[in-house]
């Protein structure tokens, strides 16, 4: 860029006639601009979009959460109102167990057992490799609809599988539904199920990163594979792991199509609400019932607001456990 | 890079920015209302499910020479969404619009939103059942919509399993059975000791059959506070469908052992709005056509769903839409409607129809769905419905009474649970 800049700069030695100076001056400027500004024309169109779907959606939902809205009727404006109201809610804390509950049963174990799947899949012994690579991201392809209308049929009351294989080991029927443990279980399977391929190769890729000579360093050394696990990938790991818990926050505060459909598409989520996540407590207020619109848009930071803290904390954490 | 082509790509840049932007402040509103008299080109008819009005819709651009365009969403899930969007942004609704009892009742607060049809149309108020017709007013009067059909409540029930448990099977000695509540809960133990299985699917949906047989207000009052704790038609409901969870397969409708439960002859008998049969021959499946029958619902009549038409305010041509809905409403046109896609008549005419009252389904055993449909319909008495009815209903009710029938709550708990909830779920 800057080297068409120079070239263009006049000679001191032969002066040009006014005439084609005043151009090349007229040149330079255009050419400044075009330097110092195109770039960001060049991104404009993300944040135009960014802007009508991302930003504006964002505002407009702050400014509707300072209202008593009907989505269909009035509006007045309340202040801080529907903030003060999601502190005394009970429904919003249940929802806030609920979500939370469900992201710690699936998150946790669905990050421990991608780890231990990637580091299989990065193994140098395994055949096929390319063909597990594959397969194992094949449950995230399938429709998440899908994927909760059969775990849905899995877990069914009367003729569900797993009741089916729990009658031979003697356990009783369970009512997976009607319990808030046996639904966060069901739900979690779910999530875990679709989302653990995906996890697996993101921490993969982040394991064939860390250079080979790092690992033929430590077998000298006499480091086992388990010692070279811990202090070699573990570490080395850390930016891709900040990252997959993340995503997985992001992604198990916003839980909202595995449990409505697990309960039958009703948005309270069971019949007292065993398994209503933030995301349907949001949907309840703002969009099924009209008249709460702006509540529901309180909810909605709300959500906005915990993921942001959550990502925080675990951001912090572990950067410092893999310090 | 040459300057030049950067020059140019910088203007093209430029210039696809302001088309865009343009394009955008472009899409300014365009509700300039036409001149009066006018006649409309096309009128636009928004329906769910199937209501029936494709012929009828025909024959009324050959009468008027005005197009009729029919939208038809197939489930009323997707349907609402929409109605809420074209209502919320003024724009976008059709010029006749088909309202389901429980979004007509929450839409009425705001009944602004829609024309009144009193000065519109002519006075049908005798014309229909008078307690649909008034369902179809809002508080301040302003008549929104126009009755469309029913959903007049039946007992379906298997012949094959009544038989196999010794209870007599032809309808009418069936429906001779249960005169009362009480008597359908011992035919119920008197199946279940033969049989060991449960006798209906649910207890919710006793309850949504008791619910409007008394008469009175439901959860609100005329003036909408939520009486849901002291109505004496909810307790009534409350009390007559927990006393059932005896003889209940704990299989909430919808639900995946619900709609399995047809097959596998979970449940001997279930509470069918007319446009249920529909439903429960899908579930049943070709094998078992014929073993399943129509009697008549205990304690007289009940009502589950029903429509109405209605013109929404944003409508260009309000005066030609009410008349459409006259239309489509009047008595005969639901009897066509009836014959095509079967929506219950509301229209007392069309209820003495005599297409209406000599149909038959085939698939029940040839019952004389009209008649028995037409008979529990008559007995519904008027109930005022309050403006969250369906929510209060579906998110405070049920759930208790789930709670209560799955044991995950006492009688006294469920209770607790629901007029605390009702409250809630019922504050507009």
């Amino acid at each position: 860029m800057s080297l068409s800049a120079t070239t263009a700069r006049p000679s001191p030695a032969a002066p040009p006639s006014p005439d084609v100076s005043r151009r090349r001056r007229r040149g330079r400027l255009l050419n400044r601009l075009d330097v110092k500004y195109s770039p960001y024309l060049y991104i404009a169109p993300f944040f135009l979009i960014f802007g009508v779907f991302g930003l504006y959606p964002m505002l407009r939902t702050a400014w509707m959460s300072l209202h008593d809205w009907d989505m269909i009727g009035e509006h007045s404006f309340i202040g801080f109102d529907n903030y003060t109201r999601l502190f005394s809610d009970e429904y919003f804390w249940n929802a806030l167990v609920n979500t939370f509950g469900m992201f710690a049963l699936s998150t946790i174990p669905q990050l421990l057992l991608a780890l231990f799947l990637a580091n299989l899949l990065n193994r140098t012994f395994l055949r096929a490799k390319t063909f597990f690579r594959m397969a194992i991201f094949v449950p995230n392809v399938v429709s998440v609809a899908a994927v909760a209308i059969v775990f849905g049929m899995l877990f069914q009351r009367e003729f569900g599988l797993f009741n089916w294989l729990l009658s031979f080991v003697g356990v009783d029927p369970v009512d997976w539904d009607g319990h808030r443990w046996s639904s966060w279980t069901a739900i979690s399977t779910m999530v875990n199920w679709r989302w653990t391929g995906y996890n697996t190769l993101i921490l993969l890729a982040g394991m064939q990163a860390i250079p080979k000579d790092l690992y033929e360093a430590a077998e000298i050394d006499g480091a086992g594979p388990w010692r070279q696990f811990w202090q070699i990938t573990l570490p080395m790991l850390k930016p891709t792991f900040i990252f997959v818990v993340i995503l997985s926050t992001i992604g198990g505060m916003q839980l909202f199509t595995e449990p409505l459909l697990f309960g039958n598409g009703n948005i309270i989520g069971g019949n007292q609400r065993e398994f209503q996540t933030l995301a349907m407590y949001m949907y309840e207020m703002g969009i099924v019932n009209l008249n709460t619109a702006g509540y529901g848009a309180a909810v909605a930071w709300a959500i906005f607001m915990i993921i942001v803290v959550v990502s925080l904390f675990n951001f912090l954490l572990v950067r410092r456990t893999a310090k | 890079m040459s300057v030049t082509t950067r020059r140019t790509r910088l203007a093209a840049a430029a210039l696809a920015a302001i088309t865009a932007i343009g394009g955008l402040a472009a899409c300014g509103n365009d509700d300039d209302k036409p001149a009066a008299g006018e006649k409309p080109a096309k009128l636009v008819v928004d329906t769910f499910g199937e209501m029936g009005y494709d012929e009828l819709v025909k024959q009324y651009e050959k009468d008027t020479g005005i197009k009729v365009e029919l939208r038809k969403t197939a489930q009323l899930g997707e349907y609402r969404p929409k109605l809420v969007r074209y209502l919320a942004t003024g724009k976008g609704a059709a010029d006749v619009t088909a309202l389901e009892e429980g979004i007509l009742n929450e839409f009425k607060p705001n009944a602004r939103n829609w024309a009144d049809l009193t000065p519109l149309v002519a006075d049908h108020s005798k014309e229909y059942l008078p307690w649909k017709w008034e369902l179809g007013k809002a508080q301040d009067g302003r008549l929104i919509g126009l009755p469309t059909d029913v959903g007049s409540l039946a007992v379906c029930y298997r012949k094959d399993l009544f038989q196999a448990a010794g209870l007599p099977t032809e309808r009418d000695q069936v429906s001779a059975l249960w005169p009362d509540w009480k008597g359908f809960h011992d035919a119920g133990l008197k199946y279940k000791q033969a049989s060991g299985k449960a006798f209906i699917d649910s207890i919710t949906a006793v309850s949504n059959g008791v619910m409007f047989q008394g008469g009175g207000d439901l959860f609100y009052d005329k003036e909408d506070n939520i009486i849901a704790d002291t109505s004496p038609a909810v307790k009534n409901a409350w009390d007559t469908a927990t006393s059932m969870a005896d003889i209940s397969a704990k299989a909430s409708t919808w639900s995946p052992e619900w709609s399995g439960g047809f097959k596998q002859g979970t449940f001997a008998a279930t509470f069918c709005p007319s446009w249920m049969l529909g439903i429960v021959s899908d579930n049943s499946g070709p094998a078992n056509k014929g073993k399943w029958d129509v009697a008549s619902v205990p304690g007289g009549g009940g009502n589950w769903g029903g429509s109405w038409l209605a013109v929404p305010a944003q409508s260009k041509y309000p005066n030609e839409a009410a008349k459409l809905a006259e239309y489509l409403t009047n008595a005969k046109s639901q009897v066509e409607a009836f014959k095509l896609k079967g929506p219950l008549p509301t229209n007392l005419e069309a209820l003495k129809n005599d297409a209406f009252i000599s149909y038959t389904n085939e698939y029940f055993s040839n019952a004389p769905t009209g008649k028995i449909f037409g008979e529990s319909v008559a007995k519904i008495q008027p109930t005022y419905l309050g403006p969250k009815h369906q929510a209060v209903k579906e998110n405070a009710l049920e759930p208790a009474l789930r709670a209560f029938e799955n044991g995950q709550a006492d009688k006294a708990k469920a209770w607790e649970q629901f007029t605390k909830d009702a409250k809630t779920q019922g504050a507009f």
